[in-house]
């Protein structure tokens, strides 16, 4: 069985749990197995949406100590489900929950790991596993061969669509005894209003370009008006113009929404690997030769203080005409 | 307190990625190695800063060939106390999880840490196969971590916003922006580095279930579509007929 482990962090299962399901049904296809998925602790509303995803089965674990994310707790829970379950594959999200957990369960199960994959490249005749993975932060691709009985996996978000072409499943409780968790929650402190970056579909994102913070509101606008994320190179987040955790880059948050524009950012190097993976890139800049241009599908060069407003005032035009 | 700092060596943040013609490695021909940015910047200043302010002692370690002692005498420059490399090339994340975890298991260390990922193959996925193999707790993506007694206070990245936890030590605990300042080392620290102890120790056996099958470079973008910049509306269009993204 391929069985998806859908997150459900402060007890809502997220998009990345979705994508995470979905991929685990056609990887199911492929190796012409059942995908379930599970789900720990009580979340809102009816983890058997899962169903509609993909998932055939949907396990739950209910007990108050999963509340929130202890990885040895979790690690224990999901690996004591896998082996009853006799998973073949344990499918992950690759976000902060995965990558708390991925290393753990690898150990754990004595599994081959491969985590942050976008895709299958092939199923091997001798039970191998190829998958694809950027790497270089987005420069490159690597294929990795997973040769163990039981392997591991962490999806990167926005790798697939959630598809929701099935209907809903009854959940199945498993009784798995919960170990005594030794990390406590003090505090969780959430941006609120906006998709965080991650998940994000649509991200504008400024630079230095924009010659002062208090100039940001332009980009506020174009970002509400397309329903977008916001976004900062890293000399901005460096000099505290905007948060740290909006700085997209090599050394930032790696990024690949469908559409990435670029306002008044150069693009160096290391910016372009965070975000080289974005489906459709914009570049809005005065300066032609700037390098970000060469890693454009589309370039506006002009003023941005001038350019960014009519793209609302257009965004907007075309939002009201749908 | 006991400070493990695992650090790691990664192409410079500007070198080509190329490969061999094979397609199965790296081509490090002319590359410039440094530190992995999240083990220097973050890890490794933050120990130290707890080392000045709590006592005890820091202790980096790396896998790798006596080709990365430069690397690691960087580390001694920065602050590291006494360091530890293990002779052989880190082949995956497995085989140096297993390293760290056999070093430390008989050293007592009251936190271990490393930066989130390495910069190369960002796998994210040494310190909790650390993690698991020595049974302590892990906290990965920190942004924040002070020590009071016995617990460690953490900030950790998640999502749309940050979750503070606290977790008795010891811990193992992988660093991300925030934690610490960059720090230069000064010439005091060079020549400092190069008297402090560089223990050479012999790596353990680890099966692997992980092979390279070949790397990729992305096909070169079509080119740029230029729009005048008057006409936004010929943007939103293409972006909502052709790119069908809006």
């Amino acid at each position: 069985m391929v069985l998806v482990y859908a997150e459900s962090p402060r007890g809502q299962i997220r998009k990345a749990a979705f994508e995470a399901v979905s991929f685990g049904r056609k990887l199911a296809e492929q190796l012409q197995m059942p995908c379930a998925a599970i789900v720990l602790g009580s979340v809102q509303g009816d983890a058997g949406e899962l169903g509609r995803y993909g998932a055939s089965r949907v396990f739950q674990v209910v007990h108050e100590g999963l509340h929130s994310l202890d990885s040895q707790v979790f690690t224990a829970v999901l690996a004591e489900a896998a082996q009853r379950l006799e998973a073949s594959v344990l499918v992950l999200s690759h976000t902060s929950t995965g990558k708390t957990l991925a290393g753990r369960l690898a150990v754990r199960l004595k599994a081959g790991l491969v985590s942050g994959i976008n895709g299958i490249a092939s199923v091997g005749n001798d039970g191998s596993l190829q998958v694809l993975k950027p790497v270089f932060s987005g420069k490159a691709t690597a294929e990795y061969s997973i040769s163990s009985p039981v392997k591991v996996i962490s999806l990167m978000g926005n790798a697939v669509r959630p598809e929701a072409s099935g209907q809903p499943v009854p959940v199945e409780k498993l009784e798995i005894a919960v170990p005594a968790a030794r990390v406590r929650v003090r505090e969780v402190r959430t941006i609120e209003g906006r998709v965080p970056l991650p998940e994000a579909e649509i991200v504008v994102s400024a630079g230095r370009g924009m010659k002062d913070p208090s100039n940001w509101g332009i980009i506020e606008e174009l970002a509400n008006a397309l329903g977008a994320t916001t976004a900062c190179s890293r000399p901005v987040a460096d000099s505290h113009w905007r948060p740290h955790h909006e700085h997209v880059g090599q050394t930032g948050i790696s990024i690949r929404p469908n559409l990435y524009i670029a306002v008044g950012i150069s693009g160096a190097i290391q910016h372009l690997a965070g975000v080289n993976n974005s489906k459709v890139i914009v570049v809005i800049n005065k300066d032609p030769e700037a390098p970000f241009f060469k890693a454009a599908d589309y370039g506006v060069v002009g003023d941005l203080f001038e350019v960014v407003p009519r793209l609302t005032e257009a965004v907007r035009r075309f939002k009201a005409a749908q | 307190m006991k400070f493990l700092v695992c650090i790691s060596q990664t192409p410079d943040t500007t070198a080509r990625v190329a490969f061999t013609p094979d397609g199965k490695a790296y081509d490090s021909t002319g590359v410039t190695f440094i530190m992995n940015p999240y083990d220097e910047w973050y890890a490794l200043v933050r120990a130290c800063e707890l080392r000045e302010a709590l006592g005890g002692t820091v202790v980096a370690f790396h896998v790798g060939p006596a080709a990365n002692e430069t690397t690691i005498r960087k580390a001694l420059a920065i602050g590291a106390d006494e360091a530890v490399r293990v002779d052989a090339e880190p082949t995956s994340a497995a085989f140096t999880a297993r390293q760290i975890a056999e070093y430390a298991r008989s050293e007592n260390f009251d936190l271990i840490f490393l930066g989130k990922e390495t910069i190369d193959y960002n796998g994210a996925e040494v310190g909790a196969m650390v993690a698991e193999h020595l049974d302590l707790p892990y906290i990965a993506l920190a942004s924040k971590l002070d020590v009071e007694g016995s617990t460690a206070i953490v900030e950790r990245d998640i999502e749309g916003g940050v979750e503070v936890v606290e977790v008795p030590l010891p811990l193992v605990v992988s660093a991300a922006k925030g934690m610490a300042e960059q720090r230069i080392p000064n010439m005091r620290g060079i020549m400092l580095a190069r008297t402090k102890p560089l223990k050479v120790i012999p790596p353990v056996p680890v099966e692997e279930f992980v092979s390279v099958v070949k790397f990729t470079l992305p096909p070169p973008k079509a080119g740029v579509k230029l729009i005048d910049p008057e006409n936004m509306d010929e943007l939103v269009r293409l972006l909502h007929e052709e790119a069908k993204v809006i």
